[in-house]
């Protein structure tokens, strides 16, 4: 190295506070890192014992002590199915809205400003609404059609922030190309926007059904129930108009209001949830690293 | 040289835009100019759904509270800056909520001390310190972090935090505002993170080259030019982040301890506004006071939320007008 270059004092604090700022900032990271293994982890080891397919398979029994999860898990299924029939058509539609037709006037600052504040309602009020609206005033009832039309509305700024950043990825260029051919605003978006668009669509739906399937609060008072008994093993066993146990209340009754109930029975019962949601977060990240990796734009 | 028309913006809604620039084309069939009309309006009218949703859970949870508002019984300075939070008594119940504010205050006032330096931090080591892998690899992670559900949170603060906290500071009880706050924050962080991220990529490479070239290290370029240029979306990060604290309800429930009084440390027991309507909700009899008085907890958090998200918005947009 040549002479000029030689270290002073002032380069070499430099250079130690640059070295002290990465290490820092990364330790910071790191730590984001740590708890969600530990976590994973410690929940799965404790839960062990009690994990197998019968566990998934049979019902819960002696006051939720013993037996499995099937009515919990079935009520899961049930309920991220049906509010996920209501919000991905409405949350796509108003996406596509939002990208190709809306233009920057006061309207679409309002149903953006809508978005972002549908997403910041806390989950409690979309219970307390779920109950006011389509319990009482719609007259639905408690039921399986009642949670998921909140739980549909809860979750849709997910699918129209998702299903927006995935259309705005379609080049301007495809589409200028298709008007020039004689297409229409919705020729262009059925045939070039949407099929180009569609595998992030795809993503953002399934990122919806883990967020869905996890959601505790609104459910528990427009559908869901502590405990129903249902035959083991019929997936038509609830109808839309029922009751049912959900796999996130099931957790929560377990831990508060049971007592003595074996010591790995919660962890498995949360191992159960967070692998679900975690499992399906994974088929989301997997599609969406394969597909950017096709892309050829 | 003949003139061609070229079109760089959309031809005008549900016409045969086809005669536009081929006039050879056929004109197309009615009933298809209906259904593509049809499908638009169908378009516009989910498109301008997200206004009525947030106006219908204002309405409708207002609907069920309103009648004790305006009932004669209800004193607004009564709710709000009372401590007595007694809805159950039976000659006389009192519906203060002072300290169900103040246990939210705390608990997301702890947890925002916890989560900005970790949230922002992390950020800053996305967007500026680590490679290409390293990034892909950490938003992954933090993506599955934002994924896991609150009731999962709050087990988590019973089965794991609640012995840790009695252990490591000796805390009468374990499930108190400190087990909240952790809990709270470890969610917080992953909105923190990624607004935080896409506000510091906002920033023109020009400022980060600006910088570079004048010799400054990594470090004096965050901390002198990049900060400083991104601060409005730096701070909508953090105020998202607050909103998702201040109006999380499954962990906090679990977490705190359920007692309500206001703190005097962060080893004590607090309730919140969601937790009390999560708790109660479920026994106060449909019509009741009581009941109304949830509802109407209801909207003091939808109003709480709705400010900060307008806030962080109005900071987001600062940076786009840029």
């Amino acid at each position: 190295m040549p002479a000029v270059f030689t270290e002073t004092a002032a380069t070499r604090r430099k250079r130690l506070t640059e070295r002290l700022a990465q290490g820092l900032f990364g330790l910071m990271a790191l730590s984001l890192v740590v708890p969600l293994v530990t976590i994973v982890v410690y929940l799965f080891v404790q839960a062990w014992p009690l994990l197998s397919w019968d566990f998934l398979t049979s019902n819960p029994t002696n006051g939720m002590r013993q037996g499995g999860i099937w009515s919990a898990f079935l009520g899961t299924i049930y309920l991220v199915t049906v509010s996920l029939c209501v919000s991905a058509p409405i949350g796509v539609l108003a996406a596509v809205y939002l990208n190709e037709y809306a233009e920057d006037n006061w309207l679409t600052r309002m149903i953006n400003l809508a978005v972002v504040n549908l997403a910041g309602v806390p989950s409690i009020v979309h219970a307390l609404f779920g109950l006011g609206a389509f319990v009482l005033f719609a007259g639905i009832g408690r039921s399986i059609i009642a949670a998921s039309l909140t739980l549909a509305i809860m979750t849709l700024p997910v699918i129209i922030a998702s299903t927006k950043e995935s259309l705005a990825s379609v080049p301007r260029s495809f589409r200028e190309a298709c008007w020039n051919v004689g297409a229409t605003r919705w020729q262009t978006i059925r045939r070039i926007v949407l099929p180009n668009s569609i595998s992030g669509i795809l993503t953002g739906v399934i990122l919806q059904v883990s967020r869905t399937a996890g959601e505790t609060a609104p459910v528990m008072f427009t559908g869901a129930v502590f405990f129903k008994k249902i035959p083991e093993g019929d997936v038509f066993a609830y109808s839309l108009t029922d009751q049912c146990m959900a796999l996130s209340m099931h957790l929560y009754t377990v831990t508060t209001q049971v007592t003595n109930a074996p010591h790995a029975l919660p962890y498995a019962i949360a191992v159960a949830l967070l692998g679900t949601v975690l499992v399906v977060n994974a088929l989301s990240i997997g599609t969406r690293v394969y597909l950017r990796s096709r892309k050829k734009w | 040289m003949t003139q061609t028309t070229v079109q760089l913006s959309p031809p005008p809604s549900a016409e045969g835009g086809a005669e536009l620039v081929l006039s050879t084309r056929a004109k197309r069939r009615f009933a298809e100019i209906a259904a593509e009309r049809a499908i638009e309006v169908l378009i516009y009218a989910c498109g301008v759904s997200a206004i009525l949703f947030v106006f219908g859970i204002f309405f409708f949870v207002f609907r069920e509270g309103a009648p004790y508002v305006f009932g004669g019984d209800f004193k607004l300075g009564e709710f709000l800056f009372s401590t007595e939070w007694y809805p159950t008594s039976l000659g006389n119940p009192r519906y203060g909520v002072l300290s169900l504010i103040v246990g939210t205050f705390s608990v997301t006032a702890l947890a925002t001390f916890i989560a900005v330096p970790f949230g922002l931090g992390s950020a800053v080591f996305v967007s500026e310190f680590s490679g290409n892998k390293g990034r892909e690899t950490l938003k992954i992670v933090i993506e599955l972090l934002a994924a896991i559900p609150s009731v999962v949170w709050g087990f988590i603060g019973i089965s794991v935090m609640n012995p840790v906290i009695q252990d490591v500071f000796h805390a009468p009880v374990g499930l108190n505002v400190l087990n909240g706050a952790v809990l709270l924050a470890l969610m917080s962080v992953p909105i923190m993170v990624s607004i935080g991220e896409d506000a510091l990529k906002a920033v023109p490479d020009s400022y980060r080259e600006a910088a570079l070239a004048m010799g400054a290290t990594r470090w004096q370029m965050v901390y002198r030019v990049l900060i400083p240029a991104a601060k409005n979306g730096l701070l909508a990060a953090v105020l998202l982040g607050v909103g998702r604290a201040v109006g999380e309800t499954m962990a906090v429930l679990m977490a705190t301890g359920h007692a309500i009084n206001i703190p005097h440390s962060v080893f004590d027991p607090v309730r919140t506004l969601t937790a009390t309507i999560a708790a109660e909700l479920g026994e106060a009899s449909a019509g009741s006071p009581h009941y109304r008085v949830l509802f109407i907890i209801g909207i003091l958090l939808f109003t709480i939320t709705f400010i900060v998200n307008l806030t962080a918005d109005l900071a987001i947009r600062g940076v786009r007008k840029r």
